[in-house]
Formats: structure tokens, C-alpha cells, sequence
């Protein structure tokens, strides 16, 4: 019972990361239909400059905070400067790119912050909390890890569903043309698209990263993981990514739990295959357009 | 008033316009009439900034906008209500309207959405719905009532009545001679069905391969049994 709640806890938690990663692939997805592959080592990298404001004697918040917004920045940036250019092209081009800039990064950050690993901080503490004598495996950064994920999604629907701006971004990742003949500036709303994207990932790689240890390759497996969530949750639908980040995070807690950790990215590939036999617009694909 | 003067647009080697200029009178109903590929489209895609001229203007008021992107159309008092699907199908029926209103660069009070609703009590009975559940009709009647919201001087209509029942059709016709009656809009309709086209109308341009071959009053151009039958096949 007790290694049922404790495998059920920590796959809550990891859950939730993967949940937002993949929520940052949903995002640039659904309005350029990109797989942002350079998610993983742009979350990387900021969780990097987080690290090194810790290492240098500031707080652990200044350092999360600075780490978001350069999120914010690179992701602007990244779009800019890399995706816009090829915009237009086949969809293909930009996805390579992002791979490029995958392995652009990685090696950036090899020089520039060392290839190896370091120890990341955690705001809270790292041991299971006590319930009635027994410790269970839910962390206080656990806790914080499944606040902050939520918070940060209900941010995105409140934007998404009650402000103009976010009225504008979605008319803009839907249909574009439409957007602009109604006054919409799609560059600037695909622009801050990825910015918000890459926010919510850099968040995603600072919760994995707290208390344990980092190097510049850390998150790439997470970015395996957040792909499949995303996958699961039919790439197009934000509510899908959370709910199959979710669901991936506790099966793969039940796999490692039951079965034996080894065999974790093997679940991961063998839930992969199986919803794209099954279902393979996801599990939350819209309803389609029937096209007469 | 809008003012086209010598349009040519071109596409690779295709001239999709040739020298294309006419007047659409303000507060006045302008039918473009033509078969398909004569370039009705294009024509308004380059009037909204989407096609870019290579030559010749296009004067809206004391303004140019040749050069003006399709973003400030909504500013400048300019709705295009594109053709097919021009409904933001993910979106809900109140959302499509309120993105309508934003256009202007200010939030479009509820007067406005008041308005349109009541022009269109179907939109008002569904505005929580998602906009991929309408019907032909009712997507046209939104993508009109979401071109209102930026209370525009100018509508640029392209096939309002494609594929659209005979009744609907009448209806949404009737309902656009009652705005440029009542609100003094200025529109600017692309239809390939020439004859209800020309119930509404005041002035008839016909375009043939790009080209302006007929412009004049729309009655005219009713009346006319030889023009009709060369350019219109009825």
C-alpha cells in the first residue's frame, strides 16, 4: 500500500514537469507547427544562468526568476532570428534548425559552463514529508513542483481565455491570414508564442533540475518524455499535453516502481506506439472538420 | 469613395490584373462580376494589402493604400470578409466577434455586439458555441457580423452567397442593402451569382481575364441582354 502511494506521488510529481514541457511544445506547435526540438537545451541553458547567480551568493528566487525571464527572452529571440526566417518554407526546415540549435546549445554550453555535472539547489526541502509516523515520497519541492506547474497553467488559460492578447494569439495561431485582415500583428503574437513557450519550459527544467544534479545534457531525456506526453495529448490541444504529461509521468513511476527502472524509456516508447495505433490524432484530438 | 487607378498584379508569368481602375461610390453598393479566374479575388486581396500591386494605386477616401499592410485595414475603416472560410473555426462564435472589435485598436463597446446580434439573432442564441458547429449560413452571417464589429465605412465581400441556399442567400442580401441604406456603408461585392449580385447593386464592374471590360451602372448592365450573355451567361 505504502509503495503504491509512494509510486503514485512521484509520479504525480514528475508528471507535472513533463506536463509542462510538453505544454511548451503544444504552444509553439499549435501556431507554427514546429516540433521545437531545442526546447530541451534552451530549458537547459537558463537553468544554467539560474545556477550560476546561485553559485554566485544570490538567493535561489532571484536565480528562478532571472532564469524565467531569460527563458522569455530566448525564446523571443530564438524565433526571431532563427525560426522567421525560414517561415514560409516547408515546415521541415524550421524542425532541422531546431536541431541544430539543440546541438548548437549543448556545445555553447559545454564551453561556457563546463561539461559536467553540478549540483542544483532546491527551494525546499528534499525529504519525504512525515504522515502519522510514516515517511511518504512526496517532497516539499514535490509540492512546490506541482504548485508551480499549476499556477503557471492557470496563468496560460486565464490569458488565453479572458484577455484580448491572448484572444489575439490563438486567432493568430489558427488562422493567420484571417488574423491579419482583422488587425492582428501574427509576427509579434508568434514572437511572444515562443517567448511564453520557452518560459514554461525553462520552468519545467528548473523543477527537474532542483536537488539533484545538472549538465548539459540533463534535460534530454526529458525532452523524449514531453514529446511523447504531448504526442499523447494529440500535439494540438494544451488540456492533452497536461493530461498526457500526467499520464505518462505515472505510468513510467509504476513501470520503474514494478517492474524494474531500467525499462522506463522502453514503457515510454511502447506508450507511444500504442496511442499512435490506437489513436494516433491522440487522445484528445478535436473532433474534425468534416470537409464536403 | 474607393478609387483603383491602373492595378496590374501579377503572378510569376500570369497578370492575374491588367490596368485595373474603376469607382466604387461611397454610401453605394458595387457589384464585381466575372467568370471564375478573372481576377474578383485578387482584386480585393489586393485592395486589403494580402497581394501587393505592382503598379497603380488604390485611394480610399484622401488615403492611399498601396502601400499599407493588411493589419492597418481595420483602422483605416476597412473590413475584407474573405471567401469560404474565413470563420476562426477553433474559436467560439462571441470570440470570432470580440476579435472582430479589436481591430479597431480599442475595445469595441457592447453597443456593438448588441447590434450585431440583434442584426443576427442566430449568432447571439449560439455565441457560446464553438464556430465549427454552424452552418454554411450562419458562418457567413458571423464572418459579416464580425467584419461590423470594427463599425467599418468600407466592406470588401468576396462570394457572400457560396454555397449558400437560395433563401439564405436572399436574406444576407437583404440584410447588406439595409446597411448601406441605414448606416451609409460603402461595399464592394465579389459574386460569381451575377444576378442576385445585381438585385443589390448600384454600380456593375465586370472583369474578364484580369481585365476591366464593363463599368457602369448596375441597371445598365441588368438591362443589357448582349453584355449579359458575353460576360455573365444569363
Amino acid at each position: 500500500m505504502q509503495q503504491l502511494i509512494n509510486t503514485a506521488l512521484g509520479g504525480l510529481t514528475l508528471g507535472m514537469v513533463y506536463a509542462a514541457f510538453a505544454l511548451a511544445l503544444v504552444l509553439i506547435w499549435r501556431s507554427t507547427h514546429v516540433v521545437n526540438f531545442a526546447q530541451a537545451p534552451m530549458a537547459m541553458v537558463t537553468t544554467f544562468v539560474a545556477l550560476e547567480i546561485i553559485d554566485h551568493g544570490h538567493s535561489y528566487w532571484l536565480g528562478f526568476a532571472v532564469a524565467l525571464a531569460a527563458g522569455l527572452v530566448l525564446g523571443a529571440v530564438v524565433e526571431r532570428v532563427v525560426v522567421r526566417p525560414v517561415e514560409g518554407g516547408p515546415e521541415i526546415n524550421a524542425v532541422i534548425l531546431t536541431l541544430g540549435l539543440f546541438i548548437v546549445l549543448h556545445a555553447l554550453a559545454s564551453v561556457v559552463f563546463g561539461n559536467r555535472y553540478r549540483s542544483f539547489p532546491a527551494a525546499f526541502g528534499i525529504r519525504g514529508i512525515d504522515v502519522g509516523g510514516t515517511t511518504i515520497a512526496l517532497t516539499g519541492f514535490g509540492i512546490f513542483t506541482i504548485l508551480a506547474v499549476l499556477a503557471v497553467m492557470t496563468l496560460l488559460v486565464l490569458l488565453f481565455r479572458f484577455t484580448d492578447l491572448g484572444l489575439r494569439m490563438r486567432a493568430a495561431a489558427f488562422n493567420q491570414e484571417v488574423a491579419r485582415l482583422l488587425g492582428v500583428r501574427v509576427g509579434r503574437m508568434l514572437t511572444l508564442g515562443w517567448a511564453l513557450a520557452a518560459l514554461v519550459g525553462s520552468l519545467s527544467g528548473l523543477l527537474i533540475a532542483g536537488g539533484s544534479l545538472v549538465s548539459p545534457g540533463y534535460m534530454d531525456s526529458v525532452v523524449v518524455y514531453g514529446f511523447v506526453a504531448a504526442v499523447l495529448g494529440g500535439l494540438d490541444s494544451p488540456v492533452g499535453a497536461v493530461v498526457g504529461g500526467l499520464f505518462l509521468g505515472l505510468s513510467l513511476s509504476f513501470v520503474s516502481g514494478y517492474v524494474g527502472s531500467q525499462l522506463v524509456a522502453l514503457a515510454a516508447l511502447a506508450i507511444l506506439m500504442a496511442v499512435l495505433f490506437l489513436r494516433p490524432d491522440g487522445l484528445f484530438a478535436p473532433a474534425r472538420e468534416r470537409r464536403v | 469613395m474607393l478609387t483603383l487607378s491602373g492595378v496590374t498584379v501579377s503572378f510569376g508569368a500570369v497578370r492575374a490584373l491588367r490596368e485595373v481602375g474603376f469607382t466604387a461610390p461611397a454610401g453605394q453598393v458595387t457589384a464585381v462580376l466575372g467568370a471564375n479566374g478573372a481576377g474578383k479575388t485578387t482584386l480585393l486581396r489586393t485592395i486589403s494589402g494580402l497581394v501587393r500591386a505592382q503598379t497603380g494605386t488604390v485611394r480610399f477616401g484622401d488615403r492611399d493604400l498601396t502601400r499599407q499592410p493588411p493589419e492597418a485595414m481595420p483602422r483605416l475603416g476597412l473590413a475584407h470578409v474573405p471567401e469560404g472560410r474565413g470563420v476562426i473555426t477553433e474559436l467560439t462564435v462571441e470570440e470570432n466577434l470580440r476579435l472582430g472589435g479589436l481591430g479597431r485598436g480599442r475595445r469595441a463597446d457592447a453597443d456593438v455586439l448588441d447590434r450585431v446580434f440583434s442584426l443576427f439573432p442566430v449568432l447571439r442564441e449560439r455565441r457560446a458555441a464553438t464556430a465549427h458547429v454552424l452552418s454554411g449560413g450562419e458562418r457567413q452571417m458571423l464572418v459579416i457580423g464580425r467584419a461590423l464589429m470594427a463599425s467599418p465605412t468600407l466592406l470588401l465581400l468576396d462570394e457572400p452567397s457560396l454555397g449558400l441556399a437560395p433563401r439564405v442567400v436572399a436574406q444576407i442580401f437583404d440584410l447588406l442593402s439595409g446597411l448601406v441604406a441605414d448606416a451609409g456603408l460603402t461595399v464592394l461585392l465579389v459574386e460569381q451569382n451575377a444576378r442576385s449580385a445585381l438585385s443589390i447593386a448600384h454600380r456593375a464592374v465586370v472583369l474578364n481575364l484580369g481585365r476591366v471590360v464593363v463599368d457602369d451602372d448596375a441597371r445598365v448592365l441588368a438591362d443589357d441582354d448582349q453584355l449579359r450573355h458575353a460576360y455573365l451567361g444569363f
